[in-house]
């Protein structure tokens, strides 16, 4: 299989393949939120101590969940990218970054949403919550990183560089916000320890985080095709494509 | 090991010639310092409990502050393309360099710490711990704050973007140096905080030079 | 079903400017990312096809 991955590692034929396959990601995430929201809304029970306000679930942790593996994605391709020198890697870095900080803000506004009515607060020093807000920060920081510096390739690889650094750094600052929290904290409150969950709850809420995968998965295909057109816009391959030949006056 | 203390050596001497920069940081420290009580009020046994706190996110900014100038000068004139062409390991010409800073932006912290501390209310024990963090904390924040300023090198708006990218690595060494104090006030014993902050610049010294090298030769080729 | 009329859904037992407030941003932002993918590979196709007048 080493064959194919290289295969692949042109932006040519990245470009074809991603082509292909967002479409089906795309439907298979819309099935897969219906579903998911179906169980979430229409057929899940109230929670005992909850009420119907737990339903925020059915985003918060996939959402949560998902700004997490996007990082680590992230890092896994500037890994690749700073080892092979490879373009592709750090489109696909680029490509990840705008949906990784959607998820993670998105994570910290249901968090909020979802504490105020549980905890009275809009913001809850949880440990979770405060390393997913400087998660969100260390996405800012990548983006403003690569969209500051004006050669593309130097962008990329000083991009690579600080999301691996941020990758490392992401386990202590979760184990020191822990251990502060846990030193802060009187009455012990956490947005994730929930009781034992209803098994529906959790398929809804596994089927609603598979959702995300696949939506991000789409989502992120696409971009990368037009980080490649722009990117290599100059190549003779990209001059011939139908979709620019037709935009051509 | 000659070369390390050539480069640390020329650095003080470089950064002694334009010595407003070096204190411009320090006297950020002292002006912060003394903001917060204005703006909180100046009840003692208050200062007392928010005091580590604040010193200690006084030497984070200032720290932070004093990163700009860590390779820009050299970047500018040329002498850093010197340094990554040169026979010497770059990681210990960085190390040099990131000692000159700790020396002249990080040791000045710890020293006026607990002169400040007295103003904010704090014990004597509290005072001498304070400044031990700070001691094995600002080496740290110097550590990683450089692989920051490597990566900026030349960038438009590198300040500001220096912080963004930083702040959030500093935040272990934050919590474990203010935490220490607070838990000393607390009656809890500040050993562990202690030990790890020391578990956080042992791998800081060895990896963030390298690190450093790895973003100098992106920035510069 | 667990409801027995939309007002009661809308509602949400008394949380739903929380609950909605949640899926509502959710909803918003995705909508608002792919028109926003769509829009960037238009520029994207645009930049291309004008590379090759700048350079013959």
């Amino acid at each position: 299989m080493t064959i194919r991955w290289f295969y692949y590692a042109a932006p040519q034929t990245f470009y074809a393949l991603a082509g292909r396959l967002w479409p089906w990601f795309a439907a298979l995430a819309t099935l897969l939120a219906a579903a998911g929201l179906w169980i979430g809304f229409a057929v899940a029970p109230a929670d005992a101590q909850q009420g119907e306000g737990y339903r925020i679930i059915f985003v918060h942790v996939p959402v949560s969940w998902m700004s997490m593996i996007i990082y680590l994605a992230m890092a896994f391709w500037s890994i690749l990218g700073l080892t092979f020198n490879t373009r592709l890697s750090g489109l696909m870095t680029r490509a990840l970054a705008p949906t990784g900080a959607m998820f993670a803000f998105l994570s910290l506004w249901t968090g909020a949403l979802w504490g105020k009515p549980m905890w009275g607060t809009w913001w809850v020093w949880d440990a979770r919550l405060t390393s997913e807000l400087i998660l969100f920060f260390l996405y800012l920081g990548y983006m403003a990183l690569t969209s500051a510096i004006d050669d593309v390739r130097r962008a990329d690889r000083a991009g690579a560089l600080i999301a691996v650094v941020g990758a490392i750094n992401v386990p202590i600052i979760y184990f020191s916000v822990t251990w502060w929290n846990t030193l802060h904290q009187g009455a012990s409150v956490s947005l994730t320890r929930s009781p034992s969950m209803a098994a529906l709850m959790l398929w809804g809420m596994l089927i609603m985080a598979l959702a995300c995968w696949l939506y991000t998965l789409a989502i992120v295909c696409y971009r990368v095709r037009s980080l490649i057109i722009e990117r290599e816009r100059h190549a003779d391959w990209v001059q011939n494509l139908p979709e620019v030949a037709g935009v051509k006056p | 090991m000659n070369i390390f203390f050539t480069v640390v050596v020329r650095d003080l001497r470089l950064a002694l010639r334009r010595k407003t920069e070096v204190l411009s940081a320090l006297f950020f420290f002292v002006v912060v310092a003394a903001l917060f009580p204005l703006a909180i009020g100046h009840e003692p046994a208050m200062l007392r409990q928010i005091g580590p706190g604040v010193l200690w996110v006084g030497a984070l900014l200032a720290s932070m502050l004093a990163l700009s100038r860590l390779f820009e000068v050299d970047y500018r004139d040329g002498a850093l393309e010197h340094m990554l062409l040169s026979p010497h390991p770059l990681w210990l010409l960085v190390l040099g360099k990131i000692t000159a800073h700790w020396l002249l932006s990080g040791l000045p912290l710890v020293i006026l710490a607990p002169v400040l501390g007295l103003q904010l209310n704090l014990s004597a024990d509290a005072l001498a711990l304070l400044s031990l963090t700070l001691l094995l904390g600002t080496p740290v924040l110097s550590c990683i704050g450089a692989i920051g300023a490597a990566l900026t090198l030349g960038v438009r708006g590198g300040g500001v973007l220096i912080s963004l990218l930083v702040l959030p690595l500093f935040v272990p060494v934050l919590v474990f140096g203010a935490g220490a104090v607070q838990a000393l006030s607390s009656g809890l014993g500040a050993q562990a905080h202690l030990s790890i902050l020391l578990a956080l610049l042992l791998p800081a010294l060895f990896f963030s030079p390298w690190a450093c090298s790895a973003a100098l030769r992106i920035a510069l080729e | 079903m667990r409801w027995e009329s939309w007002a009661q859904f809308w509602d949400m037992g008394g949380y739903g400017l929380y609950v909605w407030g949640s899926m509502g941003m959710t909803a918003l932002f995705i909508v608002f990312e792919v028109w926003q993918a769509r829009v960037a590979h238009q520029q994207a196709l645009a930049l291309a096809a004008t590379e090759s007048q700048d350079n013959p």
